[in-house]
């Protein structure tokens, strides 16, 4: 039996597809069979982070529809061992998703794999309602940022009422992951601090990954960020799924990085 | 300018504003979502009734549900010159 874990949010354009990839391509590195689902029906985009989306042929709304096997769509990361991708549909509207439907694919994929993580579209509407509702885990992504923290605290209300735990008189574990940190910012008191939205959301944390260049270069080449093992966002993000397979690992990223002189002198990008 | 933004470092951080409004909204959506569908309703209809007799405000009306759905807490502010 596999874990599932939906990445939430609430709002868009936070780092949802981002961390989904991240996470599952994290697991995969640590010898975990994984699937990514994209769950955003219309708006896929999880296949082109993940630099597969020349090789969509057939999607979950196919599955769904008994149009493809699950075989057929599942399409296999060439970088990463133990990683497969199954891609939203692209062209059919918001309601072709059921969830009949959607738990028959996640019961098939439970018996193929460890982890299913399942890539939730923006919103609280019955795209993400049916991302999270099988979940046995949420990865609350959250920037520090207003509308980001109190929307998150609107999905987490979705998750304690309207999710298949909750229903059964059971809790998803829930996970905050706050990502495009800026530790400057915050120690000249322009952003919230990571103390200050675990105080506001009480969940936790499971990892901060700092505002990086390299999130932007990698979605740029079609390849989740922790590939790039030099990078403090690949490394957050690394540190995070330790976290989440329960190692101790201490919370990098989270102070100014000094620089040092050669830096200072010769450029600015350290 | 140095000695000056020492002594004005005591003055709120918009980061500090942002973290008390969140507290603030949050707690309120958090009562709002554990209290029944039809409370908004009924603060409706019993506001109506209360503004026949004297003049209120939405606001002035207050009704709280506990989480066990046990006690009704009605809370209404009366202007300090009611209707005569």
């Amino acid at each position: 039996m596999a874990e599932i874990i939906v990445v939430t949010s609430g709002k868009g354009g936070v780092g949802k597809t981002t961390s989904s990839a991240a996470i599952g391509t994290g697991l995969a590195l640590r010898g975990h069979k994984t699937v990514l689902v994209d769950f955003d029906v219309g708006l896929r985009n999880l296949d082109l982070i993940m630099g597969c989306e020349r090789r969509v042929v057939f999607d979950l709304v196919n599955v769904i529809n008994n149009e493809a096997t699950l075989n057929q769509a599942l399409i296999r990361d060439k970088r990463t061992e133990g990683l497969y991708i199954l891609p939203a549909s692209q062209t059919r509207d918001k309601d072709a998703l059921n969830h009949e439907g959607v738990e028959r694919v996640l019961n098939e994929l439970s018996e193929m794999f460890d982890y299913i993580v399942c890539d939730s579209p923006a919103g609280i509407e019955k795209g993400a309602q049916l991302a999270l509702y099988f979940a046995d885990t949420a990865i609350v992504v959250t920037n520090p940022e207003v509308s980001s923290v109190r929307d998150s605290d609107r999905i987490l209300g979705v998750l304690q009422s309207k999710s298949r735990k909750a229903e059964n008189g059971e809790q998803v574990k829930e996970h905050l992951l706050l990502t495009r940190y800026n530790p400057a910012r915050v120690q000249a008191g322009e952003m919230l601090s990571v103390e200050d939205v675990q105080e506001i959301l009480a969940i936790p944390l499971l990892g901060v990954v700092p505002e990086s260049e390299a999130v932007l270069k990698a979605s740029n080449q079609g390849q989740p960020v922790v590939l790039d093992s030099e990078s403090d966002a690949g490394q957050a993000y690394m540190d995070a799924i330790g976290r989440f397979l329960g190692e101790e690992r201490e919370h990098r990223f989270l102070e100014v990085q000094r620089k040092g002189l050669f830096s200072r002198v010769f450029g600015r990008k350290g | 300018m140095g000695i000056l933004s020492y002594f004005r470092s005591k003055k709120q951080t918009s980061a500090n504003v942002a973290k008390e409004r969140l507290q603030v909204l949050v707690a309120y959506e958090r009562n709002q979502r554990n209290q029944p569908d039809y409370l908004p309703q009924m603060q409706q209809e019993i506001l109506a009734v209360i503004s026949r007799y004297v003049d209120i405000d939405v606001d002035d009306v207050q009704v709280n549900l506990d989480e066990n759905c046990s006690i009704l807490e009605l809370n209404v502010t009366l202007p300090e010159h009611a209707k005569d």
